[in-house]
């Protein structure tokens, strides 16, 4: 219950302020219900915070902010796994992950996969643009450990809609090797990538239907 | 053979046809390339994904990841586990994520590296009890561990560090001291096996960076440097990606495990064990595999002649990793200074292959005679339930065997099954 109150009061304050002091206060309330989580709580109760930011429903409505729904579970298992380890730097993911059990990271894992997958974005794409960053796509074979429909599998993410501002990001930060993965896969396949056409592929991604 | 080339002439005009209509589509100013046509660009250089085919079974092949967390103790396959005649397998020391290369301590401290976490862990035997602590954290890639002298040698991806007298300081280990950094930081084979050679230096791989490259002066090779950093020399070319190797008790010549490139076929080509006989030997690639495949795109201009051949094939994509000569009392006189190996198992394979111990035999002149399962059960329905990766043997003459998807290590022993003693 007292979740709840707090998550309405989040939203609430949310709706009264802009920019980085809300994204601030919103992390701030959401890291306090973290930690304040009992086990008693349901995994859904617990997981109410991960969605200040990263939207209800799986779809995420936040810049840079990854959309959550549908996402491969060992993918998102590794992921929690490297926020908690510090193995990927994103402060308040790790601050999020810190105090996380083994069993925890798994809970939300499969939590997270069982969300929705995220939508594409309802207006159509520019269809020469889509054309031309489908070509690159293909040249690159994102198709082969994602998948036809880029769904992925295991620890292979599901990249099909996501935001197009995080998988621009995601892409540039594999390409300066600014992101580790968690093997090398993606740093040696973006190596070979032209920055230039980081920004067509993660349109098409992101429009992909 | 006929078989062979007829669809590699089609697949190869293909490339050449669509090679040709990506130029001509790139000197327009708006390119309305087909996405039929798009498929067969030809990849940049250095592009792990150069010789994949474009079809539905190819696009089910991806590299396997293990998963970050260790299994529980009471979760581990070690009862699907099939030991050959008279061998056992048991659970050593478990709740390691991602455990790797295997190096022993004079005391019994067995140290385990990781690729994918941070971590460097420490079996401790004392009185009788074995836990398992972190010995170090924060490292990037810390794969490669070796132990001379009292000092433990650790390889990150691009530097190699120390902890001198590290069975003396278990329990306040300080940071590891760094001796060598002159490597290259490349993800891809990256990652390094290392150990301290008859020469008292210490042997450090580079390979190549990608699947299948034309690499530079500072990749494809095994150097091996002096205990303090200084005095790096080049001692094997042509190698694409090693993660482990030791010396003959004999002939004192290193013998090294060596991957073979993805994609070029399910079947070929095999990875490699080769023989080092002297400084400067190169052993093919990115131009000959397993001693007799020109590369289909770097071999032209050259003749698998000019390297040196393996001693022995190890399988197709098989991932053999880890290897150390059986110099112990505890096995079979047939196992004496036969070749202990782990192979960690394909991903570039619809069918996959590997996922087992083998024994490697030698015969008079060095070369392999025979390969002869040890521990199988790895590969289950054609999916890991867990993949060795190094091999370690213990004074007693058991042998130690990581596996990196449980984060787990188990003992090999011969004869009625006993608990460890060290």
């Amino acid at each position: 219950m007292r979740l709840w109150i707090a998550s309405s009061l989040t939203l609430l304050a949310m709706t009264q302020m802009s920019g980085g002091s809300m994204k601030r206060l919103a992390v701030a309330l959401a890291l306090g219900l973290f930690a304040s989580s009992a086990n008693s709580e349901t995994i859904e109760e617990r997981a109410a915070p991960c969605f200040a930011c990263h939207g209800e429903h799986g779809q995420s409505e936040t810049e840079n902010t990854p959309s959550l729904g549908g996402q491969q579970s060992p993918y998102a298992l590794i992921q929690l796994f490297m926020f908690r380890e510090k193995l990927r730097v994103f402060e308040p993911m790790n601050d999020m992950a810190k105090s996380l059990s083994d069993d925890d990271l798994r809970s939300f894992s499969d939590f997270i996969a069982k969300l929705p997958k995220p939508k594409p974005p309802p207006e159509a794409p520019d269809a020469a643009r889509m054309q031309r960053a489908e070509a690159l796509v293909t040249k690159y074979h994102c198709n082969s450990c994602h998948h036809q429909d880029f769904s992925g599998a295991d620890n292979v993410p599901r990249i099909a809609n996501q935001r197009e501002d995080y998988l621009a990001k995601t892409l540039r930060e594999y390409k300066d090797n600014s992101r580790h993965g968690y093997d090398g896969t993606m740093a040696d396949v973006m190596g070979a990538v032209p920055p230039e056409q980081i920004s067509d592929l993660a349109y098409f991604i992101a429009h992909v239907r | 053979m006929s078989a062979h080339s007829s669809p590699r002439s089609i697949v190869l005009a293909g490339v050449f046809v669509a090679g040709f209509a990506g130029i001509a589509v790139a000197q327009q100013t708006a390119p309305p390339a087909a996405p039929a046509q798009a498929a067969a660009q030809p990849l940049p250089p250095g592009s792990p994904l150069i010789g994949r085919p474009d079809n539905e079974a190819a696009q089910k092949l991806a590299p396997v990841a293990p998963p970050p967390l260790p299994a529980a103790p009471d979760k581990l396959p070690v009862a699907k586990l099939k030991a050959a005649p008279g061998f056992n397998i048991e659970v050593y020391a478990a709740g390691m994520a991602n455990a790797r290369s295997l190096a022993l301590g004079d005391k019994g401290t067995v140290f385990v590296g990781s690729r994918l976490v941070d971590k460097v862990y420490a079996i401790i035997n004392k009185d009788g009890k074995r836990t398992v602590k972190v010995l170090a954290s924060g490292l990037y890639r810390p794969n490669g561990v070796a132990f001379h002298n009292g000092t433990l040698y650790i390889a990150e991806l691009s530097k190699i560090s120390k902890i001198d007298h590290v069975e003396d300081v278990l329990d306040n280990p300080p940071k590891p001291t760094v001796i060598y950094d002159n490597l290259p930081k490349d993800e891809a084979h990256g990652w390094k096996f290392i150990a301290v050679g008859p020469d008292d230096k210490l042997y450090v791989p580079i390979g190549q960076p990608g699947n299948n490259v034309l690499h530079d002066d500072a990749h494809g090779q095994i150097r091996r440097i002096n205990l303090d950093g200084s005095g790096a020399e080049v001692v094997a070319l042509g190698v694409r990606n090693t993660v482990g190797f030791d010396w003959n008790p004999e002939t004192k010549q290193l013998y090294f495990t060596d991957n073979g490139r993805d994609w070029l076929s399910e079947d070929v080509p095999e990875d490699e064990l080769n023989r080092l006989t002297k400084v400067g030997e190169d052993f093919g690639a990115p131009y000959c595999y397993q001693g007799n495949i020109p590369d289909p795109e770097f071999g032209w201009g050259h003749s698998c002649s000019e390297f040196t051949p393996p001693v022995g094939l190890m399988g197709p994509h098989a991932a053999a990793l880890g290897m150390r000569f059986y110099t112990g009392n505890m096995f079979p006189k047939a196992y004496k200074n036969a070749i202990v190996v782990a192979r960690h198992g394909s991903w570039n394979r619809s069918k996959k292959f590997g996922g087992d111990v083998v024994a490697v035999k030698l015969d008079k002149d060095g070369k392999v005679k025979s390969i002869e399962p040890l521990i199988t059960g790895f590969l289950q329905n054609n999916s890991y339930i867990g993949r060795p990766v190094d091999v370690l043997q213990l004074k007693d003459g058991s042998m130690l065997v990581s596996d990196d998807y449980n984060g787990a290590v188990y003992r090999i022993t011969y004869g009625k099954a006993k608990v460890a003693t060290q």
